[in-house]
């Protein structure tokens, strides 16, 4: 039903932007009411919540190649079912993703398109290589963990669509994080070796996990008006403090030490981390991360590799239509 | 190259505790056969329904929210089609 919104762009708000209605819009917004497809909205809430959405479905679908990596070598066969499953849902996510951010007026084939074409973002942790089995734990438990706490508030994000989406993939989203810790538990228990493992792995991944909530509130380009839209309710500072308030004593319990010698506790209790590296993140961003060419690789190699089996059953349902029709006319 | 376009389909779900079918979301599939077994891995991975129905998007006609108002509004004022309009004295006792 959202397609209506496909139809309607033109005629409807590509133009108007007349004050009173943006005013209405943004009292809607203030009483806590969800903006539906088809509602009036203003042009650059259409673009902001394209884009972020957008960005988030193909970070869900980029996530699957680290984590696709480890798939043949995980090391039992509880384990392989576990990562299977996990993938599976990261591709669920993308699509119910997608669904979402189509119903503001761009096809899928557009958004997907503007990724395979290097116009769209996704996520800057994904750039990052999976090293050993390790990192797959790391995964669950911090990029998961992160992921968790930037998303629980999207559940409340004006955008019904959108919000909607984020209440099932948080729900899907607390699975892959505990089975992440279950693995880091299991390899800190576990021989020298591979306690030394996940410690390696904590060490790789904790810095550019910090960095996926974004450039600090000083920076943020987006943040103002989507704080005034509802869409984030939490500014990237505030959520990078909750996540790292809520990993340390985890880290303790497993033994390992959080890469950041100078980290101490204030006496409020928050974590107080080191400056975070943004000229890294800059550089993962703009293409120059360990692993982007690879994975724009994957993704562009595997669309084309589908492009038969979306030919043929184009091919076959039209074929059948066609024979549908004929078999009414006789 | 450009990809054509995939129809939508909307997706809709009777879950275990014997409610009706609920709008669960979109897919894109080429066929209804194709829809149905998109819809099984993307909405039910963890056993949430028994049912599926997968109905074409651009079969559904839908009321415009400009016109919420004149759609809607008929039915907030006649507040005497609730059963608490009704006075009944605490002594009748639950009716």
């Amino acid at each position: 039903m959202y397609t209506q919104a496909l139809n309607m762009a033109e005629a409807d708000d590509r133009h108007i932007e007349d004050v009173a209605r943006a005013a209405q819009f943004q009292a809607r917004i203030d009483a806590e009411e969800r903006i539906e497809p088809n509602d009036w909205m203003p042009a650059a809430y259409r673009k902001t919540l394209t884009r972020q959405i957008s960005q988030h479905a193909h970070s869900e679908i980029v996530g699957m190649l680290p984590e696709g990596n480890w798939i043949t070598r995980a090391p039992s066969l509880r384990r392989k079912a576990a990562l299977l499953a996990k993938v599976q849902d990261e591709c669920g996510h993308g699509l119910y993703l997608y669904a979402a951010a189509e119903t503001l007026g761009t096809s899928r084939e557009e958004l997907v398109d503007a990724m395979l074409a290097g116009k769209a973002k996704y996520s800057s942790i994904f750039n990052y290589p999976t090293l050993t089995w390790a990192d797959i734990g790391t995964i669950g438990w911090l990029v998961d963990g992160a992921a968790i706490m930037n998303q629980i508030p999207l559940c409340r994000c004006s955008y019904g669509p959108y919000a909607r989406a984020m209440i099932r993939v948080c729900k899907e989203e607390s699975f892959h994080q505990r089975q992440g810790y279950e693995i880091m538990l299991t390899l800190c228990r576990g021989s020298a070796e591979q306690k030394a493992m996940a410690q390696d792995a904590l060490n790789r991944w904790w810095w550019p996990v910090l960095m996926m909530f974004g450039p600090p509130d000083a920076t943020s380009q987006h943040s103002d008006t989507s704080t005034k839209w509802k869409i984030k309710r939490f500014s990237n500072d505030e959520l990078r403090q909750k996540f790292v308030d809520a990993t340390v004593p985890q880290a303790q319990y497993l033994g390992l030490a959080i890469p950041d010698p100078d980290m101490t506790q204030d006496a409020d209790g928050h974590w107080r981390y080191s400056e975070i590296d943004w000229t890294e993140f800059k550089q993962v961003l703009a293409g120059n991360g360990p692993c982007n060419r690879d994975r724009m690789a994957a993704r562009r190699k595997a669309h084309e590799d589908g492009a038969w089996v979306r030919e043929a059953a184009a091919a076959y349902a039209a074929k059948r239509a066609h024979r549908q029709t004929a078999q009414a006319a006789e | 190259m450009a990809t054509p376009n995939t129809p939508l389909w909307e997706v809709f779900i009777r879950s275990r505790n014997g409610l009706a079918h609920k709008h669960v979301g979109s897919l894109h599939a080429s066929d209804a056969t194709m829809a149905l077994q998109a819809a099984r891995d993307i909405y039910t991975r963890r056993g949430e329904g028994l049912s599926i129905w997968v109905v074409p998007s651009t079969a559904i006609t839908a009321s415009d929210p400009a016109e919420k108002g004149m759609m809607f509004e008929p039915a907030e004022t006649k507040i005497y089609r609730h059963p608490t309009f009704y006075e009944v004295p605490d002594e009748v006792g639950h009716m």
